[in-house]
């Protein structure tokens, strides 16, 4: 089947078609076993488009976590560590100061770095860490059933809150992003979304800069990726991007919030305290 | 001068999610009736409108459409 595809790809190059787009070849052949429609495939995909881009596909080191991306080492043809749950960060911290010269990214989902690891994270980005952070936010825990995660939204049904996540019980989403703007060892920090074309464009020019950040030495780099869990909110993956649209994306605004070290304009201050002015879901 | 686009799906790995079909501005690719060997209806194209602006290929979770274009 592969070759019979390989063969036809020829076929239109030798009939004066140029390509536009194919597979990267620092993505392995194994099939991802994520769930139709899942963002991790696509964010997967831009992190390997993005090392392929930049030719550092020798000297590129991941870290992968516990959760849905556990497997992530199956899938990039480049170096990996596997990091006990949620210590992705202090273990991409010992591979930068001992390999200064490697580009270490962690590729974190939000039961891994906004739960279990949130000291790890914090301590990771205050201390100024050159290194990339991928963070994925479905606001669900995905690998183990669709219970709530610490960025689950008020209101939002899962597995452990059927009637709706309550602050009074569960209290408030946990924004990263924001929190981590306010650290002085953040160099660049912001929150992209993969559900459509120009989402997903964008997503990778937010990670080639956080990759390209790693060359200056300046600090961390943090990228987080709204992603749809459509088998965690009993969606077709297409629903669960427009509910993603609609839900998280009041919650969690899209776009860049620290560049080169500096608060982006027009970024409220209230939000990066933190103001709780939330939109509860219906 | 129009271009012409072309796609190729590796149907075998497709996952039938159907993310791509609501992109396509021309509104070439369909879910299949048919099922690969995982029982995945996978997306095919259903006409040759295609002007290959890989809006497809940008959203697949698991990169199995190439694309490719030529002018006429």
């Amino acid at each position: 089947m592969n070759k019979d595809i390989e063969a036809r790809k020829q076929e239109l190059l030798n009939d004066g078609y140029e390509e536009v787009y194919t597979r990267t070849k620092v993505l392995t052949d194994a099939v991802m076993h994520y769930c139709p429609g899942c963002g991790h495939g696509t964010t997967h995909r831009l992190v390997a488009e993005v090392i392929d881009e930049m030719g550092i596909q020798d000297q590129v080191v991941g870290v992968s976590p516990v959760g849905c991306s556990v497997l992530a080492y199956n899938y990039f043809d480049v170096d990996f560590q596997e990091a006990a749950h949620g210590r992705a960060p202090a273990v991409a911290t010992a591979i930068k100061r001992l390999n200064p010269d490697t580009f270490v990214f962690t590729y974190q989902g939000d039961g891994d770095l906004a739960a279990i690891g949130t000291a790890e994270t914090i301590h990771a980005a205050n201390r100024g860490e050159n290194i990339t952070m991928i963070f994925v936010n479905n606001g669900i825990y995905g690998m183990t059933g669709g219970q709530m995660a610490p960025t689950t939204l008020v209101g939002m049904r899962s597995a452990t809150t059927p009637y709706g996540r309550r602050v009074d019980l569960n209290g408030y989403p946990l924004r990263m992003t924001e929190l981590l703007s306010t650290l002085p060892g953040t160099y660049y920090v912001t929150r992209q979304s993969v559900q459509n074309p120009a989402a997903v464009r964008k997503a990778k020019a937010a990670i080639r800069k956080a990759f390209e950040n790693q060359k200056q030495k300046k600090g961390l780099s943090f990228v987080e990726i709204l992603s749809n869990c459509n088998s965690g909110w009993k969606m077709t993956p297409v629903a669960a991007n427009k509910w993603m649209e609609d839900n998280m994306m009041p919650n969690y605004p899209i776009g860049d919030i620290k560049v080169d070290g500096k608060i982006c304009e027009g970024i409220d201050a209230n939000r990066l305290v933190l103001d709780h002015a939330l939109t509860v879901m219906q | 001068m129009a271009i012409k686009g072309q796609i190729i799906i590796d149907t075998e790995h497709c996952k039938g999610c159907g993310v791509c079909v609501p992109v396509c501005p021309m509104k070439c690719i369909e879910l299949s009736k048919e099922v690969n060997g995982k029982g995945y209806n996978f997306t095919h194209t259903v006409n040759d409108k295609c002007i290959g602006c890989a809006s497809c290929a940008m959203v697949c979770p698991d990169g199995v459409i190439s694309v490719y274009k030529k002018k006429i």
